[in-house]
């Protein structure tokens, strides 16, 4: 299969069709949860308020940064991701039911309540995620150390948004992993905004995969949204880690269809913004593909599509109906056992 | 008859000693920092370790503490077992974040699934006139925030069996050395910065202070230096006839309650001392356990000495003024004899 730009078959159909799956996935995980956020929070907005409470951010459109690296990992790979999780621990593998009751706040949740929607830690899979900025780069790089000490072939992918490319975290990670030669891979998500500030007005170069070149390292810029771009770029990223060759920075311009979390007024930006991008689903356009393609009908395609919202849908369900823990066990786990 | 030469090592020594025999024995055990290299820590902490382990476990970092202590945290997730240095607790700004929103609360906010066996240890106090940026103990800084076991050894022997039991402890711990504890020659040479130190490996729990004098006139709690100056005033408050217990707090964080609160059980008179900042202290929070739990044994108020809440002067008279001192316990401890 061909990038969006090129027409040179690359990809199998099964990684494609895994790939869209997740996307699927991910995007009615999300849908779904618009609509749970919002219940008990109406009419009056109360972050406290309704099932789900707290800070909500979405990743809506912005799937395929999560599955056209994820593709390319198995579960001994480690993957860190930032506020915004919940595509990455879907392609990473995350257990949806038990991810999804940690949302809830429910004691079958992956953190038995303690963590929330920001903080969700799955070690099966070796997936983390956390709230502030940058943060999670350094995780990797030491994951990252981990395996080459171990002597595996083991690699780690943090991902980012563009704003957390100009935290120092950030550099002083990739100069470490440089300087270590570390397999961890730096996914940049550009999708314009840092909460309300364009990427213009905080960063220094076009695109953060520029920024390798200061770490002697590699990097790719994958434009477009473009899920099979960013499976090919992330190839030749995941082997190079794999074979002991060092990082890589790969930069993905994506596009954010909610705002930086669910209520924001999205002030910043132009109303016809979002109608324009979605107008670029990367899913409605890998489902063109494949149909195009004519190795998968319609039919198979709906098949797909059915499955995962059933996973979905089994997941919110399991949450719902799961217990809160009890209240004395806030006084458990300050220290492991 | 055949005596055995005891063998006497510096703080620095015993702590170096202790992470090489856990780097003996346990593979995954490695130390990563600035200076700790060649340079064998800026206070000696790793005095050795490259030439035993070489470089790969051994690791020298660039001025990156919010990489190298995540790097700990990463790797620690992943089954390592990594000594970090912060090379001065001071330094502690540029990667809070690190040490309290993910090392103190990835245990807790993964529900007991991820553990973090991971050491930062850290060189605390002043006196020694570096300023206000290089002298601070901050022990109720880490004490006060949930998640982290924090020790402060002040012997030779503590801080190698402490040493030792923070690494094989499945949590993070923050292991606090004071720089005047270690014996280093370029500062001033303290007695009890060295002392007989056994070879082998052998642990002091975490979480147990310990009463380095018996009395039964009054309780003094102190930690590192000021337990040090406790049995100095102690020793001179024997003469005019008070007998005080002193108790080596040892460990911050979880604090051993029951060792004071037998104490003053028995004293009735409790004195805290502290080099730290007083306010919302670890002198407030003794003192507050004590009242809390055992308002009715006391025979007179409690009195604390710490840090009058001032950044740490550079100039000696100043820096003199504000960290407690041998004649301050002795003349405070007096007064608070005299009190009905």
């Amino acid at each position: 299969m061909a990038t969006f730009e090129e027409k040179q078959p690359a990809v199998s159909m099964e990684k494609l069709k895994w790939m869209y799956e997740q996307m699927v996935k991910s995007r009615y995980y999300e849908d779904q949860m618009v609509e749970v956020y919002t219940e008990g929070k109406a009419p009056v907005f109360n972050i406290g308020a309704g099932p789900v409470p707290g800070e909500m951010h979405l990743s809506t459109g912005q799937e395929p940064a999560a599955v056209g690296i994820c593709v390319h990992l198995t579960k001994d790979d480690t993957v860190t991701a930032p506020h915004r999780p919940h595509h990455h621990a879907i392609a990473k593998g995350v257990d949806l039911k038990k991810m999804t009751a940690e949302i809830f706040g429910k004691e079958t949740g992956l953190g038995k309540g303690k963590g929330g929607h920001m903080h969700l830690f799955d070690p099966d899979v070796k997936f983390s995620c956390g709230g502030i900025v940058a943060a999670g780069i350094p995780h990797a790089a030491g994951a990252a150390l981990a395996s080459k000490m171990q002597g595996r072939d083991w690699v780690a992918v943090a991902f980012i948004g563009e704003g957390a490319a100009n935290a120092g975290a950030f550099h002083e990670s990739l100069n470490l992993a440089a300087l270590w030669n570390l397999p961890l891979i730096v996914v940049v998500e550009d999708n314009s905004y840092g909460i309300s500030v364009p990427k213009a007005s905080s960063t220094a170069v076009a695109s953060n995969d520029l920024r390798a070149a200061a770490y002697g390292i590699s990097g790719a810029y994958v434009k477009g949204n473009d899920p099979i771009a960013m499976y090919k770029a992330s190839e030749e990223a995941v082997a190079r880690a794999r074979a002991g060759q060092g990082p890589t920075i790969i930069e993905i311009e994506t596009h954010r269809y909610l705002g930086h979390f669910q209520g924001d007024p999205e002030l910043y930006r132009d109303k016809a913004e979002v109608p324009g991008l979605r107008q670029l689903d990367p899913i409605l356009k890998l489902r063109n593909m494949l149909l195009e393609a004519e190795q998968v009908s319609e039919k198979e395609i709906e098949k797909i599509e059915k499955q995962a919202k059933k996973k979905v849908d089994e997941a919110y369900q399991f949450a719902r109906d799961s217990k809160y823990p009890e209240p004395e066990s806030a006084l458990k786990d300050v220290f492991t056992s | 008859m055949e005596t055995a030469k005891k063998r006497i090592l510096t703080g620095n020594k015993a702590m170096a000693e202790a992470i090489a025999l856990e780097m003996e024995r346990d593979p995954s055990v490695f130390v990563l920092g600035e200076d700790i290299g060649n340079y064998g820590g800026i206070f000696g902490s790793t005095q050795g370790l490259i030439e035993k382990f070489g470089a790969q476990r051994v690791l020298d970092t660039p001025i990156s503490e919010t990489a190298f202590i995540g790097a700990a945290i990463g790797a620690a997730a992943e089954g390592m077992r990594p000594v970090a240095e912060l090379m001065f607790v001071d330094f502690f700004g540029v990667c809070m974040d690190q040490i309290y929103n993910h090392m103190a609360k990835i245990p807790y906010m993964s529900g007991g699934n991820v553990r973090l066996p991971m050491v930062l240890m850290t060189a605390v106090g002043g006196g020694y006139n570096d300023a206000a940026q290089h002298s601070q103990t901050l022990y109720a800084t880490f004490g006060h925030m949930p998640g982290m076991k924090v020790v402060a050894p002040s012997t030779p022997y503590d801080l190698k069996g402490m040493m030792i039991s923070a690494i094989r402890d499945d949590n993070p711990v923050l292991f606090m050395f004071h720089k005047s504890l270690q014996g280093l020659g370029w500062m001033e040479q303290l007695d009890v910065s060295a002392e007989h130190v056994p070879e082998e490996a052998y642990t002091v729990p975490l979480d147990k202070a310990k009463v380095v004098r018996e009395g039964k006139d009054v309780t003094i709690v102190g930690v590192q230096m000021m337990t040090h100056y406790a049995v100095e005033a102690a020793e001179r408050l024997a003469k005019e006839g008070i007998e005080a217990e002193v108790i080596d707090l040892r460990s911050i964080a979880p604090i051993d309650k029951d060792t004071i609160l037998q104490s003053v059980k028995k004293t009735h008179r409790l004195f805290v001392v502290d080099e730290d900042y007083k306010s919302y202290g670890m002198t407030a929070e003794v003192t507050a356990i004590v009242a809390e739990e055992v308002f009715y044994d006391l025979e007179a108020p409690p009195r604390r000495l710490a840090n009058p809440d001032v950044p740490i002067p550079y100039s000696r008279p100043l820096e003199d003024f504000v960290i407690p001192n041998v004649d301050r316990i002795f003349e405070q401890v007096k007064a608070l004899m005299d009190e009905e």
